[in-house]
């Protein structure tokens, strides 16, 4: 397991941005009224929206809101690796994929343009701007190698591409998501294999269909 | 154009896995989805389950359990307590993108699947729980979820006359949240941390209310299943392995992709047809982890006329999990490959039963070493010893997919660890607290 800790130097206080509460409001109407702690993740994440990461003040105004015990609320912070708990880039917060699917083709390589370019991992960069991480599965391998930066899927990158998207974030463009090598989303570079037939596409398959196996009584009427 | 693998075209359930097409309403209904909801859920929720059992339908998520038998766990009558559908779209497998095309490109698919599934097992609200790194995954199924309020396919008063809601959840990022009973603590606002079993979800789940936990691809097959009829299910793939399945092939192929197959398609074929071959060439290929990390791997050799399906992959002392292929060629170091598994299971363990906290850290200290050579071969068996021990010792089965894949790699290349200990001894003059002499 990750042991994670709250980090030493915490803000003063915390107060929801009014645009905040309301989406973790929006949140908490999904669940039964009783069970108002089962938004506890979405609100944490909606706090980390806001300020960047989850401080202690920030845990505390969460538990109240949700009427649950402070304890409950720090726990799901420091179980649930999505949430940080220090500061983090004002540009970008970048989590390289390292598990196997993705090592395997060239993760860290990425990694060294991450440590080459914004310095050590899980450390502020010297410039406030950048936060890099190595992270487990993001679960887009057949596009590996890949990283999520902010709250996107860079896909089938390259050190040299990774390179320009950090250059372009530094720059404050917002460098477009998805695969970098010129591929749609997951089909094979170059082309897809399946799903050519134009039969499907034509509205032929929104015809009144009359279902299989219909029980008797159904037939007759 | 020759046709590429076994299945053709018009079989294809996920007519819009790779998003080139509309992923709205619209887009959705011309390609079939939501026809004839209406008439499935006519024919009552026996008539439902039974046709899902004939199909043959067995659970995505990996471990290949019949879903229909599944819905069929689930108390006859709502009694105090109601009833609730949670779909795990918590996708954390390595190797696992499937769901995710699902959600983006085709959500209409598995809303509609929640509503016949739920229709069936009487519940009237269910959850979709997402990774939450998912981000856009999750704006793309709300929006889709927004559509089918909007034109009465669910809600109250809908015109299925099924009273029905869809609430999309999102997770915090732990791989042990697509466990079903730590999905369903995580779903209630708490650690993610598996519950024991008995109860069953279908006795106490969700709220303490009976619930039924399914994957993604399971849920979102089964309208297009009925609509086609189970016998058109099950004249895909071997006897027990039925249907058609997504696989996400990645590692080294020339061009990793998901694609939809028919299930038992040799594993040859799906990885030249789809995927251009093995990097190098066949006899580049080294060794195959086919159903996500947590499943043993297995060698070249071994992939020779191999039929991708739940009882071939069995009977090699593997699985098909959830169908995330793994490719690796001859220029993988197979040992670190799977130390880096060993990392991700430490990492990802949730600390609750010791075998799994401790025995997950030791394994990936020990396997790190194996890495390197720094290790006496005597420990290869202490390793394999300390993984029987940690299988079958814990509340769920990440112990036991923290062991499988050590056990794999010593099981078929035990002759590389032991190599690369010789290998590094070579280069050292002595070690310290062994006996050189003996060797």
């Amino acid at each position: 397991m990750s042991v994670r800790r709250l980090s030493a130097v915490q803000p003063e206080s915390f107060a929801f941005k009014p645009e905040t509460l309301e989406k973790v409001n929006w949140w908490i109407k999904k669940y039964p009224e009783s069970r108002r702690q089962s938004a506890v993740i979405p609100a944490l994440w909606l706090v980390q929206k806001q300020e960047g990461w989850v401080s202690e003040p920030a845990i505390t105004a969460v538990a109240k809101l949700l009427n649950m015990p402070q304890i409950r609320v720090y726990e799901v912070a420091t179980f649930y690796t999505m949430f940080m708990l220090e500061p983090v880039g004002s540009a970008a917060l970048i989590q390289v994929c390292g598990t196997t699917p993705c090592q395997l083709r060239g993760s860290e390589a990425l990694m060294k343009v991450c440590k080459d370019k914004i310095g050590p991992k899980d450390t502020l960069s010297a410039d406030g701007k950048f936060y890099w991480q190595e992270v487990e599965c993001l679960g887009a391998c057949t596009n590996a190698p890949m990283a999520m930066i902010n709250d996107y899927y860079y896909e089938d990158l390259t050190p040299e591409n990774l390179t320009q998207i950090i250059d372009d974030f530094a720059a404050g463009k917002e460098p477009k998501p998805g695969p970098y090598n010129g591929r749609h989303t997951s089909e094979p570079l170059g082309g897809a294999t399946s799903l050519l037939e134009a039969s499907l596409y034509d509205g032929s398959a929104a015809k009144p269909v009359k279902i299989p196996n219909a029980p008797e009584a159904e037939v007759k009427a | 154009m020759a046709l590429k693998g076994i299945l053709e075209d018009k079989d294809r359930i996920f007519t819009n896995l790779y998003g080139f097409h509309d992923w709205g309403l619209e887009g959705a209904k011309q390609r079939g989805a939501w026809n004839s909801t209406k008439d499935i859920l006519s024919f009552g929720r026996d008539w439902i389950i039974t046709n899902v059992k004939n199909s043959g339908l067995r659970g995505r998520g990996g471990a290949g359990f019949s879903t229909g038998l599944k819905w069929s766990f689930m108390p006859k009558e709502v009694k105090d307590r109601p009833h609730y559908l949670v779909v795990n779209a918590d996708e954390s497998e390595p190797g696992t993108c499937k769901d995710r095309e699902i959600m983006r490109h085709d959500p209409h698919l598995l809303i509609e699947g929640c509503l016949i599934a739920s229709f069936a097992m009487q519940a009237h609200a269910a959850y979709i729980y997402l990774r939450g790194e998912y981000v856009h995954e999750r704006e793309r199924l709300e929006a889709a979820v927004k559509q089918a309020y909007e034109a009465k396919l669910i809600g109250k008063d809908n015109i299925h006359g099924w009273d029905f809601d869809v609430f999309v959840h999102h997770g915090g990022g732990a791989y042990i949240c697509g466990e079903e009973t730590a999905l369903l603590e995580s779903l209630e606002g708490k650690k993610g941390q598996p519950r024991l079993k008995p109860p069953f979800p279908a006795g106490a789940g969700l709220y303490g209310c009976p619930t039924t936990v399914n994957n993604v691809e399971s849920i979102a097959v089964v309208g297009t299943i009925l609509r086609r009829g189970a016998e058109w299910f099950t004249s895909f793939g071997a006897p027990n392995n039925a249907g058609t399945k997504l696989f996400c092939i990645s590692g080294h192929v020339e061009r990793p992709c998901n694609v939809e197959e028919a299930m038992s398609i040799p594993f040859r074929k799906l990885i030249d047809d789809h995927c251009g071959g093995i990097r190098g060439g066949w006899g580049n290929l080294k060794a195959v982890i086919p159903g996500g990390s947590s499943v043993p791997m297995i060698t070249a050799e071994q992939c020779e006329d191999l039929p991708m399906d739940f009882d071939s992959l069995r009977a090699l002392g593997s699985g098909l999990g959830t169908a995330a292929v793994i490719v690796m060629d001859k220029s993988t170091d197979v040992i670190k490959a799977i130390a880096r598994l060993s990392y991700f299971y430490k990492h990802e363990s949730c600390g609750q039963c010791t075998p799994c906290r401790e025995g997950t850290g030791w394994m990936w200290r020990v396997m790190e070493r194996m890495v390197k050579g720094d290790a006496d071969p005597k420990e290869i068996d202490t390793l394999l010893e300390v993984t029987k021990q940690v299988e079958g010792h814990t509340i769920c089965a990440l112990g036991d997919a923290a062991a499988w894949p050590i056990q794999g790699l010593i099981r078929h290349f035990r002759h590389e660890i032991e190599d690369r200990i010789t290998l590094y001894r070579s280069t050292k003059s002595n070690f310290a607290g062994h006996s050189i002499a003996a060797e």
